[in-house]
């Protein structure tokens, strides 16, 4: 295998670019799974849709994706809300459904994927803008600007959260509420309340993240089951609830990504997030930053 | 220490991230023994019995029963080694009738190949009839009331034929007369040989109960023996002052 | 009821549908049957692991497709009788269960079905990567003209097979049920921490579960090339088969062998419906739907509710 530098050098660029959209990706289940404890394997459909809503935004309004989901992102976080709504009165306060609460999930990824497929068809969809294509060139790195634009809003997307929850009392209290609940409570804070806003929030990313995700690659409703595998493995190796945990078990898998789909081929990138996810599991199950 | 203790700890420890529940704890009980177990809420007591029990695990330290270690041993076998715990909060298999739940340690616990057969139902109804819930039998968990569930959790510990019995906080939340129920069942568990480790806040109680008193607070032992004079101890007030 | 009685009885009962089936001069039936019955093997081999013990796996299509890849690549090297391929099936799945479970059952349960998400991506991954089986082209395979043993057309003989497989689960599912495993199994589901405390050796417990719940998908999988003629990636890992395997014993209802059966029919009966009035997307829609009204509103499934309301 001949490994010249200038394809090492443009794998991990690219592997970094591709981890900061990975963390956007997985992000919503940091606060969804991590810190709510919800298995909300729904959540890539919830991308897909938002790449979709990107899509149509573009298409017929020639919207920049990006801003488009911004504006749609308050859909979003109410959809969130009224989701965590319904599970919350079905599932998590009956305690013994942690069976049906998966299977509602589920059957959310399902109806989602396939409502798409009977609006959208099957095809790929892209999106126009104008920095996909051109790249920034710097020296002799090459930074393409479908990779460093979602990279770039992905960091900003994970610093307003990160900023959000350490400055503001309804953030604190999301990061409260993930640690206990009892003294949330005393502090007079109702714990459903706030697990919906942080529910909903999470959806919200899903807006944004959906739209990156149509700036770098082409999608179709199927795309999504690619991506259970790859966000659990980061939220899983983040340590769970950690935003920079996340941050940085993404920027890992997106490198580790890239060198393989570089030297063995796109078509085993799935694999990696997998093998990941097995081996963090079964060594360091609190994922390499979390606390044990 | 003595060669005839039937649960011996030594430097006991464990962690939880930075935060240090449990610190160099010293045991030991004989065999027989009614040993009462107190401490100021979030004294570490619970943590103890889990890593007794080995459903937690700890770092520092070790723990031998019947003079064997059981490092490394899961909590299923140390039940079957005779090592038994019952809940703080009652834990019944919601699924299963009364009967049933107290039927799963006969089978799993006690027979290395056990079926479920004539005499393990008679077994159940010795059980349940020992505690009073005989003519629950066929009931499901969700049916008691709070003290049945109490007395269904201990019938369960029973089951398996435990040499040493750690009860924690059987009695909590249950009215006067019922905490002599539970602690009559107790005694008796005790005179038909099985050493018994109360947990408990209610002080009359464990007063009564206990032949030797602990004292754990914030995670160390500060007090071990007669429970008169322990009780008495100015570092044990100090604990408790308030309580 | 023992299950030396209870055998042959069942036994009677599938010789008498299959009995009938063949009177009924209509092959389309033994088609359409094939599939039902497919799916009454993957929705009580599902519940063994997600009703009994209450660890759900979304990765049903992984162990179907690996039986089902199997009969592939054997077929290309020197064909072999079937039965013999759903025991081959069934072992390969059986050790990938157990392989999964052992990596993940050590954890909580959310763990585990995630990483069985994640299983059906990449067994796909690696299907889709191997030319031999056909890769993303996908492999055809010529079914022989007339069964044997019984004569008649092939797919009759697939039939009868799948109906044998069906007997066998229930007889398995059903013999748990009313043993000592069975309650094992059931202090999982209900109280882990607490089962473990009983004297349960949980993990032992769960990867039987796992194994077995595996090893029947996997003989389920094995028939199902000579059934299509031609197989892909796309259709051997249909989300069709994990929605399916999932939605079929929690509408039934977990409690027993009963409720996954009593889904499979009712369930792939209204697909049928649908696939031929509407759209075979429309009918995936549906059973979405269906599931997720199932789940909040009768979480116990049909069985339960039918408990429900003799009580």
């Amino acid at each position: 295998m001949d490994i010249s530098l200038d394809l090492l050098g443009n794998a991990l660029i690219s592997g970094v670019l591709l981890g900061g959209f990975y963390a956007a990706v997985t992000i919503g289940i940091t606060i969804s799974f991590g810190m709510l404890d919800v298995v909300n394997i729904a959540h890539p459909a919830f991308i897909i849709l938002g790449s979709y809503i990107a899509y149509i935004a573009n298409a017929s309004l020639g919207v920049d994706p990006v801003i488009a989901s911004i504006v749609v992102a308050p859909a979003f976080y109410l959809l969130g809300a009224a989701i965590y709504q319904v599970y919350y009165l079905a599932f998590e306060r009956r305690g013994d459904q942690a069976l049906q609460g998966l299977a509602f999930f589920f059957g959310l990824l399902f109806i989602t994927e396939v409502t798409l497929v009977l609006v959208f068809g099957v095809d790929y969809r892209l999106v126009e803008a104008p920095y996909i294509g051109p790249s920034l060139r710097l020296g002799p790195i090459e930074l393409p600007g479908r990779l460093l634009v979602p990279c770039l809003v992905a960091l900003a997307m994970v610093g307003a959260l990160h900023v959000f929850t350490s400055r503001t009392f309804i953030g604190r209290a999301i990061l409260a509420v993930a640690q206990d609940q009892l003294a949330l409570r005393l502090m007079a804070a109702d714990p459903v309340r706030i697990k919906r806003i942080a529910f909903g929030l999470s959806i919200a990313t899903a807006s944004v993240a959906g739209a990156v995700l149509i700036i770098i690659q082409p999608v179709e409703p199927s795309i999504g089951r690619d991506y259970i595998g790859r966000v659990f493995a980061i939220c899983v190796m983040g340590g769970l609830g950690s935003f920079g945990g996340t941050l940085a078990a993404a920027m890992i898998l997106g490198i580790v990504e890239s060198l393989t789909a570089t030297f063995y081929g796109p078509s085993w990138t799935p694999a990696v997030a997998f093998g990941f996810l097995l081996i963090t599991l079964a060594i360091r199950p609190s994922g390499l930053f979390g606390r044990t | 220490m003595s060669d005839t203790a039937l649960l011996q700890v030594r430097g006991l420890g464990k962690r939880f991230g930075g935060f240090v529940a449990l610190e160099a704890i010293d045991l030991v009980v004989l065999p027989g023994e009614r040993v009462g177990l107190i401490g100021p809420n979030g004294s570490g007591k619970s943590t103890l019995v889990n890593c007794l029990c080995g459903t937690l695990r700890h770092e520092l330290g070790t723990v031998r029963f019947e003079g064997r270690d059981l490092a490394g041993l899961k909590a299923h076998e140390r039940t079957r080694l005779g090592l038994a715990r019952s809940f703080q909060l009652p834990r019944p298999f919601g699924s299963l009738t009364v009967a049933e739940n107290v039927l799963v340690p006969i089978l799993y616990a006690v027979q290395a190949r056990g079926h479920h057969t004539a005499e393990t139902d008679a077994r159940c109804a010795e059980l349940l009839g020992m505690v009073g819930l005989a003519d629950k039998s066929r009931k499901l968990p969700r049916d008691l009331t709070q003290i049945e569930m109490r007395k269904l959790e201990l019938a369960r510990a029973m089951a398996s034929e435990p040499r040493l019995l750690i009860a924690d906080e059987a009695m909590a939340g249950l009215s006067h007369g019922e905490v002599d129920d539970i602690l009559a069942l107790l005694i008796r568990m005790n005179e038909g040989g099985v050493t018994v480790i109360m947990i408990e806040h209610i002080m009359r109680a464990v007063l009564h109960f206990s032949q030797r008193l602990v004292v754990l607070v914030a995670g160390r032992k500060i007090a071990d023996g007669n429970p008169q004079e322990v009780v008495r101890n100015p570092e044990v007030e100090r604990a408790y002052l308030g309580e | 009821m023992r299950t030396a009685r209870f055998l042959p009885l069942i036994l009677l009962v599938a010789a008498l549908v299959f009995g009938v089936a063949r009177a009924i001069d209509n092959s389309y039936v033994f088609f359409a049957g094939y599939v039902v019955l497919q799916y009454i093997v993957l929705a009580i081999a599902w519940n063994i692991l997600g009703g009994y013990t209450g660890y759900v796996n979304f990765g049903t299509p992984a162990f179907l497709a690996i039986g089902a890849y199997a009969s592939v690549a054997l077929y290309k090297i020197v064909p072999l009788p079937i039965p013999l391929l759903m025991l081959i099936g069934g072992v390969l799945s059986g050790i990938v269960g157990l392989g999964t479970g052992y990596l993940t059952l050590r954890l909580r349960g959310a763990f585990f079905s995630i990483a069985t998400l994640a299983l059906s991506v990449v067994v796909q991954t690696l299907v889709t990567n191997w030319d031999f089986v056909g890769g993303s082209r996908g492999a055809y395979i010529i079914r022989p003209m007339a069964a044997p043993l019984i004569g008649g057309g092939y797919i009759d003989y697939l039939c009868l097979l799948m109906l044998l497989l069906v007997v066998l689960s229930v007889v398995i599912a059903r013999a748990i049920e009313h043993s000592k495993l069975g309650y094992g199994f059931a202090t999982i589901r209900d109280d882990e921490a607490a089962a473990e405390a009983s004297g349960v050796p949980t993990l032992r417990l769960k990867l039987m579960a796992t194994t077995l719940s595996g090893a029947l998908m996997g003989m389920a999988g094995a028939p199902l090339p000579y059934y299509v003629t031609y197989l892909d990636p796309a259709s051997g890992f249909s989300l069709t088969y994990a929605v399916n395997a999932i939605a079929m014993p929690l509408i039934g209802g977990t409690a027993s062998w009963i409720g996954p059966i009593l889904g499979a029919v009712i369930l792939g009966t209204v697909q049928q419906l649908v696939t031929v009035t509407i759209s075979s997307a429309a009918n995936l829609l549906i059973v979405g739907l269906i599931l997720v009204g199932f789940v909040i509103v009768a979480p116990n499934g049909i069985v339960g509710l039918v408990r429900g309301w003799r009580r």
